[in-house]
């Protein structure tokens, strides 16, 4: 069964980069365009099995979905990961912190974004 | 840049004597897309005058870079993690119990490109400091590319590199950011590791026999004279009871009768030697 990824990035065209890449990977691509959008659609029983995750969005930043996502008490938290242009060692250790399961630091590639998904255990 | 035959069969034989590696005309297609950057960047104006050059072996340095340039480099840390995942659990934990007493363990990454494996299995022995501790432990990465071993003694990937089967939670214990270079792996890692310039074709590496020898996708470049002739060498640097692992789609069966395949680990090969001589008592 094809696998669910939802893309959580207020840039259409790093959207629209990862879903052509998802879908050569065989995955079904949703979108959201800020963390509050994302919370939404999971809180409503619509969850993806992994989660690629911008942190700097308007109304609810990544960061702030993760903690949300992890406070919601949800069965079946997706896999969470971050996809940022934020790639210092600072920003990285607080995502693990909160419960990012991998990082992944802006531009990223096809084998990157597979390598990311592989070691999430999603492809 | 269009490649002509004359200027193909040059380069392929350069690479060739050079490397011992087949250089099919499959592959002339990447002598084109390879090198006419390569060409460019020197005002080298047309692949026949690069042949010509290359025939009258006028410039040595310019052989070394183009046999450099065609050079498969593929690699990633690790990469097939299924390996990594057989080598964590049944062959460091065997190897830990027969080396007990001498506490020295030597393991090579026959064809390492730019290092990533090596690398990956020193982050492996790293993270295993008790298991390994007080143990003199040499990593020691080869290959026939001097590109390859500059960068790999360099300790720096890109980015991308670094994000390429490597878990962030290992890229930030084991690997400090490098302001707009990428990262560099820490002294706790490059201590573990050497890396040579070697020809798997060529004489032995110095320092005696290794407990492990990846050797992965690198078989698969040779005719299979060359395969034994390798293997031969590699018969040669393994431990009695070492271990051997070669790529997915390799085999040292039919290729040399050194090895057997370990009926309790189908990835592993074991001398044949050692095999006879443990089955006899």
């Amino acid at each position: 069964m094809m696998k669910t990824c939802l893309v959580v990035d207020d840039s259409k065209v790093i959207r629209k980069v990862a879903r052509h890449i998802l879908e050569a990977l065989h995955f079904n691509v949703e979108e959201a365009g800020d963390g509050r959008e994302a919370l939404d659609r999971c809180e409503a029983g619509n969850l993806p099995d992994v989660i690629l995750l911008d942190w700097n969005m308007p109304v609810m930043s990544g960061m702030e979905f993760l903690r949300s996502l992890g406070a919601s008490a949800l069965p079946n938290r997706p896999k969470v990961v971050f996809c940022t242009t934020e790639n210092d060692v600072a920003h990285i250790r607080a995502a693990i912190e909160a419960g990012a399961d991998e990082y992944m630091m802006k531009p990223f590639d096809r084998d990157t974004l597979e390598s990311k998904l592989q070691l999430v255990g999603v492809a | 840049m269009e490649v002509s035959d004359r200027a193909a069969q040059v380069i392929a034989g350069l690479f060739e004597k050079a490397t011992g590696q087949r250089f099919t005309e499959e592959r002339f297609w990447r002598i084109g897309t390879t090198l006419t950057p390569f060409c460019k960047a020197r005002g080298i104006g047309s692949f026949d005058q690069l042949a010509s050059i290359l025939a009258r072996s006028a410039d040595p340095e310019l052989s070394l870079d183009i046999i450099d340039a065609l050079l498969n480099n593929e690699t990633s840390f690790f990469r097939d993690p299924n390996v990594f995942t057989q080598i964590d659990r049944h062959i460091l934990p065997r190897l830990a119990a027969s080396r007990q007493d001498v506490k020295r363990l030597r393991l090579w990454s026959a064809a390492c490109s730019s290092g990533q494996e090596a690398y990956s299995l020193a982050i492996m022995l790293a993270e295993q400091a008790e298991r390994w501790a007080g143990w003199k432990i040499e990593i020691i990465g080869s290959d026939i590319s001097r590109s390859a071993i500059a960068k790999a003694r360099s300790a720096l990937f890109t980015q991308l590199e670094v994000q390429r089967g490597l878990p962030i939670r290992q890229l930030v214990g084991w690997f400090d950011p490098v302001l707009d270079r990428g990262w560099r792996a820490k002294p706790a890692l490059t201590s573990l590791v050497t890396f040579a310039r070697h020809n798997l074709l060529g004489p032995p590496l110095a320092g005696g026999r290794f407990d492990l020898i990846l050797c992965r996708n690198a078989l698969l470049y040779f005719s299979p004279e060359r395969k034994h002739q390798m293997l031969e060498g590699l018969s040669l640097a393994l431990a009695s009871d070492g271990a051997l692992l070669l790529g997915a789609g390799e085999t040292a069966l039919g290729n040399s009768a050194r090895f057997v395949s370990d009926p309790a680990l189908p990835i592993v090969y074991r001398s044949a030697a050692h095999a006879r001589f443990t089955n006899a008592a």
